[in-house]
């Protein structure tokens, strides 16, 4: 599994990194993985706001459909527009090309204590 | 869990596993679910289904005695023809669909895993004592070979020249050195063949044709059980369990054509009877905006009445459409309506459409 070494992780395989004052989020290559081909993304209107935890969108597989989770509390800036027209850039690029949305975070203390790239791919690698 | 004797072969290759019918089956190799579609649609495609069961009906009363527990019209079937037909139960709903070649001196009869013991008991329940059934599936491998390219490779590496073959017609032809039944059939829409052959021989075959895909520059890959599904769902083809079952009529999704009003068959009493009272229901093709539309998913008006149930429904590689096919009320059981498809507990925007949304190659 591939793991960009900038981001943090949340155990439900969203990946958070900070860019300039805003965050970016998206999913693992190890959630990809499993996924499988990516068909579909919702995701939120920009200017919403959402709390730790709560879904911002879904992702959906040849399979099956996956709630994605908001990694750090924020406000959306901006979402990745490039996804409807090619859901499948999150299975070739996870961590670049097939970025979710970026956000303004509510209480950025909430990244500092998301799993560290090393613990994350301990963590998957369980799985 | 059953295992195909290529089981190892498909986790060596890196495929996703998963039980099926009561098999361990790849639903997909490390290519993916669409480009495992795409792949089959623009060259050549190869699918492992040798959880398919296969019967052999024999004997003097064998004509008549198909001809009867099957719904389709076979008595004009020449030797080697081949045909798709519906098992019925004495309610007219569906036991299994199958395929049944004409064989010299037999019925060949092809059945799917889920129902194989089922239909086995079903025709061994009616049979006389003048027709054998027997159940050929252990000792017979089956792998489908599919697209475009498909028979082009065929007649490079076997003893007959397999595009002589009609399609719906079979015939006997040593593939690789290995002594196949070839029936120029599939489930994908595509031109090709179905293999049956001795089990021990499946290893063989199969890295056989792969192989001679690659050296011959014919781009032939693996296909799982996910890309098997949509590429028979748009091109129009029934899936039991879900366009057809033993809670749906034939009628009711559109296999009028599979039934033959002119001859006496298990089933024919009730489907009169219900043709009679009118269907309850239709089944039809729904293209749908706003995320992929999936089994048990409900049908609405364009007011939001519940008008039927998604059957079956996924992301259309060819054609690049999420499309469902749903029973529903038979007002809405024509193209170009309006209707709603609550897809994560909301109400999409759907639209009723024509299938197949895929043409098959051989129908164009």
């Amino acid at each position: 599994m591939d793991i960009d070494k900038n981001a943090r992780y949340a155990a439900s395989h969203e990946w958070a990194r900070k860019e300039g004052s805003d965050f970016v989020t998206g999913i693992s290559d190890h959630a990809q993985h499993s996924l499988g081909d990516i068909v579909f993304v919702e995701l939120p209107a920009v200017g919403k706001t959402i709390k730790k935890g709560e879904a911002f969108g879904v992702v959906e597989s040849v399979k099956a459909a996956s709630d994605l989770y908001m990694p750090v509390s924020g406000t959306i800036t901006a979402v990745n527009d490039a996804l409807s027209g090619d859901p499948a850039l999150v299975n070739r690029e996870p961590y670049a090309g097939g970025w979710m949305i970026k956000y303004t975070a509510a209480n950025p203390s909430e990244f500092d204590v998301m799993l560290s790239p090393e613990a994350y791919e301990a963590e998957a690698g369980k799985e | 869990m059953n295992t195909t004797r290529l089981h190892q072969w498909h986790v060596d290759a890196g495929a996703r596993m998963a039980p099926f019918a009561g098999y361990d089956m790849p639903i997909t190799y490390p290519l993916g679910a669409v480009e495992e579609h795409l792949v089959t649609r623009r060259s050549v495609g190869l699918f492992d289904i040798d959880h398919m069961g296969q019967f052999e009906i024999k004997g003097s009363g064998a004509d008549a005695f198909v001809s009867r527990m099957v719904s389709a019209k076979i008595d004009d079937m020449k030797d080697w023809d081949a045909r798709y037909s519906l098992l019925l139960n004495d309610r007219g709903t569906v036991i299994d669909d199958l395929f049944i070649y004409r064989l010299p001196g037999a019925w060949w009869i092809v059945v799917n895993a889920s129902n194989r013991a089922e239909d086995l008991a079903w025709f061994n329940a009616h049979k006389p004592s003048d027709v054998s059934v027997d159940d050929r599936s252990d000792e017979t491998y089956m792998i489908a070979v599919q697209g475009p390219r498909a028979i082009e490779l065929l007649d490079m590496v076997s003893d007959r020249s397999i595009s002589d073959f009609p399609r719906f017609t079979s015939g006997n032809a040593s593939v690789l050195g290995v002594s196949c039944l070839v029936g120029r059939t599939g489930y994908t829409g595509e031109d090709g063949v179905e293999l049956f052959f001795p089990a021990d021989d499946a290893e063989k075959l199969w890295t056989g044709l792969l192989a001679e895909g690659e050296r011959r520059g014919i781009e032939t890959k693996a296909i799982g059980l996910a890309a098997r599904d949509s590429l028979r769902f748009e091109a129009g083809m029934p899936l039991h369990g879900h366009e057809i079952s033993q809670d749906i009529y034939p009628l009711e999704s559109g296999f009028k054509w599979a039934c033959d009003f002119e001859k006496d068959f298990v089933g024919k009493a009730a489907l009169e009877q219900l043709a009679a009272d009118g269907v309850k229901r239709k089944l039809v093709g729904i293209e749908v905006q706003g995320g992929v539309p999936r089994e048990g998913y409900e049908v609405q008006s364009p007011e939001g009445a519940k008008i039927g149930v998604v059957v079956a429904g996924m992301f259309c590689p060819t054609v690049k459409k999420f499309a469902a096919n749903a029973l529903v009320d038979p007002a809405f059981g024509k193209s170009g309506l309006d209707v709603k498809i609550v897809i994560r507990g909301k109400p999409a925007d759907a639209k009723t459409i024509k299938r197949p949304l895929y043409v098959p190659a051989y129908r164009r």
